[in-house]
């Protein structure tokens, strides 16, 4: 572990180490750490042996149910969630992409219901190796190219 | 036998195949005595947030044969969801007045979203490009009805297999009854490959052409759709193929003798009148099997069958 606390170690949290660089604040607005009112480390283009750069997020008291954290899965598959009480690592795993996504992820048919009422949206994943959502309403399926979150 | 009362109906694949047999039985007793006054008692709605005729006056015409009372409107300008309510607002209301919600509109996953709102049972009749199931139920009504079967059949289907959605539900469907298909269309307007990958997990065979000549003597349907000259961004191209999907009396010399032409309708030219006068020809009675599927699905899902 040592080698990879650049930025500095924290007391009790969680760590989510190798996300994509270029997704890290991807990631903090899915988690809405933006709004989180205690220390949020955060470090991009670090050098890694995983990534070619990568970004790690330190929350400080901060733990996560799967539910909350596997969204991040879909712009960060890779990413490894650490987490910390007295310095020590008590549990470390990788993210998993989830079977049901809702609300966060934008339906990318404009004709769908969810994009034209105040409907949250749902997809069905469809596949995970190569992401494909199928929309719950309108039955089209969104891809890692068409994916845009919602506000 | 399932017990269909208080389901919805949105999308084809919401029925097994056991369900779909299942109306299509209680369709035919239907279709020997069209009036009876089952649903005496029940409210029937009838929200078209865009103008569909054809399909309005069927699901009232089978409301109404069966005593129903029908409630609704068939043009969004004149409702409240012109000035501006929400899908949701009006959903509630109307659940309120009905025993049974039938919905039209053109935004994809507003029937799904309404059947999640609403108190009673919705059937879909059109949401969009997305589903319009009580179609695919009479289009295989019309096929058992014509082939004495839904098993084992040569489908043939031309024309805009690209953008038609009965073309898609219709081979979903017919996934379940062992089919084989055979796919004739302008290279431009070929099936998905979604919907030919439906066909392959189903582990049966489909075969292209773009010539309809070429399958006049292995169909036993020939499913018709309309191919439309705004599909096309060059026009040349559009008047080289536009004959390749045309039907007319003198191509169908040489057809199965039990073969029989479905269309959803309405048609322009693709079926020439000559092939009116034909045996062959089916595209009238399947709108009229229509009124039938649907008075069996209301009576199914309020209960009464
Ligand atoms: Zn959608």
């Amino acid at each position: 572990m040592k080698k990879e606390l650049v930025v500095s170690a924290i007391e009790n949290g969680t760590v989510i180490d190798h996300i994509p660089s270029n997704a890290v604040y991807q990631v903090i607005r899915l988690l809405g750490l933006e709004k989180y009112e205690d220390e949020v480390l955060i470090g991009t283009n670090l050098k890694s042996e995983k990534l070619l750069r990568k970004g790690i997020i330190k929350i400080k008291n901060k733990y996560f149910t799967n539910q909350e954290i596997n969204k991040i899965a879909l712009v960060a598959p890779a990413a490894t969630l650490i987490k910390i009480e007295n310095y020590e690592v008590i549990d470390k795993r990788e993210v998993e992409i989830p079977d049901h996504i809702e609300n966060f992820v934008k339906c990318m048919n404009p004709k769908c219901v969810t994009n034209n009422e105040v409907v949250p949206t749902r997809f069905n994943v469809v596949d995970k190796s190569d992401l494909k959502l199928r929309c719950h309403y309108c039955e089209k399926i969104t891809t890692k190219e068409t994916m845009r979150f919602t506000e | 036998m399932s017990n269909l009362k208080g389901r919805n109906l949105i999308s084809i694949t919401d029925f097994n195949k056991e369900e779909y047999l299942q109306i299509l039985d209680i369709a035919e007793g239907f279709e020997k005595n069209p009036k009876q006054p089952i649903l005496n008692d029940k409210v029937v709605a009838t929200l078209f947030f865009e103008p569909s005729t054809r399909t309005r006056l069927s699901f009232e015409s089978a409301a109404n044969q069966l005593g129903a009372r029908v409630i609704g409107f068939s043009n969004p300008a004149a409702t409240s969801a012109s000035k501006g309510e929400s899908l949701h607002d009006t959903i509630t209301m109307v659940s309120s007045y009905s025993d049974l919600i039938v919905m039209r509109n053109p935004i994809e996953g507003s029937s799904r979203y309404a059947s999640e709102v609403a108190s009673v049972p919705v059937i879909n009749a059109g949401d969009g490009a997305n589903q319009h199931p009580t179609q695919c139920m009479l289009d295989l009504y019309s096929i058992r009805k014509t082939q004495g079967t839904l098993d084992n059949l040569q489908i043939a289907l031309v024309g805009d297999l690209k953008y038609g959605r009965t073309v898609h539900s219709l081979v979903q469907a017919m996934c379940n009854f062992n089919a084989t298909f055979h796919l004739v269309s302008p290279t431009e307007l070929k099936l998905p490959s979604s919907v030919k990958m439906s066909i392959k997990e189903a582990g049966l065979k489909y075969y292209q052409y773009t010539d309809i000549k070429d399958i006049i003597g292995v169909a036993d349907i020939i499913y018709m759709t309309r191919v439309q000259r705004e599909r096309f961004p060059d026009l040349m191209e559009y008047e080289r193929v536009k004959d390749s999907c045309i039907l007319t009396a003198d191509i169908l010399k040489g057809c199965k003798e039990n073969m029989r032409i479905l269309h959803p309708l309405p048609r322009v030219n693709e079926i020439t009148t000559d092939v009116d006068a034909t045996p062959y020809a089916y595209y009238f009675q399947q709108a009229q099997n229509g009124v039938y599927v649907r008075q069996a699905l209301m009576s199914a899902i309020l209960g009464v069958r």
